[in-house]
């Protein structure tokens, strides 16, 4: 800390907010079922999302051991086999990564960060939730209906999504669309909540820099998301009318079964142009609270102060605007005019740079840094390598003339999970370990933990690295049996085996995850309110788990930023936001 | 894609415009409690529930920005046939201007803490408004009467889709005009009553403008508007 002169404030008067009104639940149904505690709803929101998560982690298996193993298994034939990639695709994009960074951590964090009582219209913030939850029942039951789900693919383009050759048509289809629509009413209702918290609900002191970056994040986010949603809202609408009312949006002049099918003259392309316009953003609208939220992982664990903070917010505003300008390097093979792919493929190629300031600032914030070597640690920087590993192929497909050849091979499979599979859950795992003991009040298991951490890791790479390596043979995504091809050598086959052996390994250390949860839940070691000794005001509420209301009775000042680590001179190697400046100099020098 | 794109640039207008009064330049790690005794949070002064509207404005006119989009860019294929506009929306146009205008009066007498002029204006909004929405319904009748249905064609896909979209926000509206009347009708103080009144206006206004455009896009009035922006931006 650079010793700078403060003595114009010697002693701060409490803060002098006017007290929110602030609902107290009255029975026990409002108080942990119908809640408008953002904190219970942040549970309530993780718990569903992980539980519909699991669905989709299962679907994954079912998809390896088919495709390490084609013909073993006879309940998987090729339909199945698209549908399982759709739902897996889906629920893992929309309702697990986007709902549990926004719905769950945005709910949790956002008003104890900003040191808020709760969000600012809890009400909505409730709504949000249960509407969520029948979006995900919609979801689910496409399971249990005739036809099954749709096997379109996660993208659902049109032609081929509604038509009969693909499966799920009858009432997949419909019901995908539908809880698609209920999902971005849902987001939409929360989405309001945290944005309006952050701008009006922060506690004095707390300027917009000296937020965490964990809040940023999430809050350019949830920005990004109420202006790109609505994209996949006016798409899904449309492909319904196509779908149920006949209409020809997108859909083309189509001969089916040897039938004129009714629809004449819609475009396909309007409907990629609509999904990436929602489709990319939706990429960082998952990256960016990954990227705050590690940012603080790195900084708490290291005991070090993030490396270059202004360039850090600048960095993630700049992504957020940038991302809504690249979205048709999506569509390279779409037919467009070349101008276009190259006017893309520059955008596309910009956005690296605001990306590359994050991660060597992550770096620099290591340098020479106290690192403690723990499981969140240890997640963070799984992120940081499998970012920017999987940013790299980025480079590659960003470019026109390398795109076109790996375009739907498994190359492209292997590039969108590293960056946006397996990078953001290293993130969700670390934070999940980073902030559970301020949720149930007690540790996660240490041993257990390293175990989750290595298998995930390491079965991550093994998994997806040669993955890298089958697509640049050519081999196509989406196929559920590749069979005898004279491009394809056979080692690809025994290769295939291989991934789908460590995909199981790496399922089962997520049991192992989910087992700790629930175990340290009862047997935990205690966790005391602020274990890493981090600063955020989070940790520094009266009670842990944090009570109704967050605060005791006044809510806390903060008089600095957040990653005071290791400031010289301090007593401790942390001090909180919410810590009183020390004596002025001069009180300081007159003092014996 | 050139009206949402367009709209994109207004938000980032708008956005860089409220980043640059936030200090973003400025050294936290270096202002431990050193600038005045408090730096301010730069929250705004508005109620947190007119923001949150503010928001949602733009959420909403996100997505019609993207019906438009859609709208100029499937109108340019070989299929496409203009359906005739029904008279009857001009009047209904008349009506939802009405609306506003009653709500506006009821904003004002809110200012002026005459109840009664809130009750006048909230109820002739509201009974406007629905008269709107039975216009657009009778509408859609006449439409399907003369043979031009949903399907048909895409401009008239497009018809159904764009109007049943504003009328289903302004049912959304209506609901909370009638939670305001209740309030009213409760007997509640005119402080409590000024910002429901008010937000309910924005509202109001908001969508009689989302309207007159939408108006001017299923007339073919913005044709060459639409035209001239696909030649700028392509």
């Amino acid at each position: 800390m650079v010793d700078v002169p403060y003595d114009r404030i010697a002693d701060v008067p409490p803060a002098e907010v006017p007290e929110v009104e602030l609902y107290h639940p009255k029975s026990w149904w409002t108080q942990y079922v119908f809640s408008q505690d953002a904190k219970v709803i942040a549970i309530q929101y993780s718990l569903t999302a992980t539980a519909i998560g699991l669905v989709a982690l299962v679907l994954s298996w079912l998809m390896r051991l088919q495709l390490g193993f084609p013909g073993t298994f006879s309940f998987i034939d090729a339909n199945q086999y698209l549908q399982f990639i759709t739902m897996h695709g889906m629920i893992m994009v929309i309702y697990l990564l986007t709902a549990l960074f926004l719905g769950g951590f945005g709910n949790y964090l956002i008003p104890l960060m900003v040191g808020a009582r709760d969000m600012v219209f809890p009400y909505v913030n409730m709504l949000s939730y249960w509407v969520y939850l029948l979006a995900v029942l919609v979801l689910a039951s496409t399971f249990f209906v005739p036809g099954g789900p749709t096997g379109a693919g996660w993208t659902l383009y049109p032609p081929q999504a509604i038509l009969s050759g693909t499966p799920g048509q009858d009432w997949g289809i419909i019901l995908m669309l539908s809880s698609l629509i209920l999902f971005i009413i849902g987001f939409t209702m929360g989405g309001l909540n945290y944005v309006v918290t952050v701008l009006q609900a922060r506690t004095r002191g707390m300027t917009l820099m000296r937020m965490p970056l964990t809040v940023w994040g999430i809050f350019t986010a949830t920005v990004m998301a109420l202006l790109a949603f609505p994209a996949l809202f006016v798409a899904s609408v449309m492909m319904l009318f196509d779908r149920v009312l006949g209409t020809s949006f997108f859909m083309p002049a189509l001969v089916e079964m040897g039938q004129q099918m009714k629809y004449g003259g819609g475009s396909p392309i309007l409907f990629q142009h609509l999904f990436w316009f929602f489709g990319h953003p939706e990429v960082y609208i998952v990256a960016l609270p990954a990227f705050g939220i590690v940012s603080d992982l790195i900084s708490t664990h290291a005991r070090k102060n993030i490396f270059g903070y202004r360039m850090m917010v600048w960095a993630i505003v700049a992504i957020g605007a940038l991302s809504f300008i690249v979205w048709a390097h999506h569509m390279y093979v779409s037919g467009m005019h070349p101008h276009f792919g190259f006017f893309f493929a520059t955008t596309t190629l910009i956005i690296a740079i605001p990306t590359a300031i994050k991660v060597y600032n992550w770096v620099l914030t290591l340098w020479r840094g106290d690192i403690h070597l723990t499981v969140p640690m240890l997640f963070a920087l799984g992120f940081i390598i499998t970012f920017v590993n999987g940013g790299l192929t980025g480079l590659f497909l960003g470019n026109v003339v390398v795109d076109v050849p790996l375009s739907d091979t498994m190359f492209v499979v292997a590039h969108f999970h590293m960056v946006m599979g397996v990078a953001p859950i290293m993130v969700v795992l670390g934070a999940i370990y980073h902030w559970y003991p301020k949720v149930t009040g007690r540790m996660l298991d240490d041993w257990m933990g390293k175990f989750h951490f290595w298998v995930t890791f390491l079965g991550a790479y093994l998994i997806f690295f040669p993955m890298h390596y089958i697509g640049l043979l050519g081999v196509p995504r989406r196929y559920h049996e590749i069979g005898e091809a004279a491009f394809i050598p056979s080692s690809t086959h025994t290769l295939n085996a291989f991934i789908t052996v460590m995909a199981l390994m790496v399922g089962f250390a997520q049991m192992v995850f989910l087992f700790n949860l629930v175990w340290s839940y009862f047997k935990g070691r205690p966790s005391g309110g602020n274990p890493w000794r981090a600063t955020t005001l989070e940790w520094q509420t009266p009670e842990t788990p944090p009570g109704h209301g967050n605060w005791g009775k006044e809510l806390p000042v903060v008089y600095r930023w957040a990653y005071d680590y290791s400031v010289p001179g301090a007593e401790q190697d942390f001090i909180p936001q919410n810590q009183p400046p020390r004596p002025t100099r001069a009180v300081q020098e007159a003092a014996p | 894609m050139s009206a949402i794109i367009l709209f994109m640039v207004v938000i980032a207008v708008i956005i860089g415009w409220w980043l640059a009064q936030q200090r973003l330049t400025a050294k936290p790690w270096l202002e431990e409690g050193s600038i005045d005794r408090f730096p301010g949070t730069g929250a705004m002064t508005l109620p947190a529930a007119k923001i949150g509207l503010g928001v949602f404005l733009a959420v909403a006119s996100s997505l019609f920005a993207l019906f438009m989009s859609a709208y100029s860019m499937r109108m340019n294929m070989v299929d496409w046939r203009a359906l005739p506009v029904p008279g009857l929306l001009w009047f209904n146009t008349g009506v939802l201007v009405v609306s506003s205008v009653a709500l506006q009066w009821a904003y004002v007498a809110a200012h002026r803490n005459s109840m009664d002029g809130v009750i006048v204006g909230l109820c002739a909004g509201g009974a406007s408004a629905v008269i709107f929405l039975v216009g657009q319904l009778l509408a859609w009748q006449q439409l399907r009467a003369a043979g031009y249905f949903v399907a048909s064609n895409p401009a008239n896909s497009f018809f159904y889709m764009i109007t049943a979209a504003h009328g289903l926000h302004l049912m959304g509206g209506l609901v909370a005009l009638g939670r305001t009347t209740a309030k009213v009708w409760r007997g509640a103080e005119m402080p409590q009553v000024r910002l429901s009144v008010e937000l309910c206006t924005i509202y109001w206004h908001f969508l009689l403008l989302v309207w007159l455009v939408l108006l001017g896009l299923l007339t073919g009035w913005t044709d060459d508007f639409v035209d001239i922006c696909r030649r700028l931006l392509s």
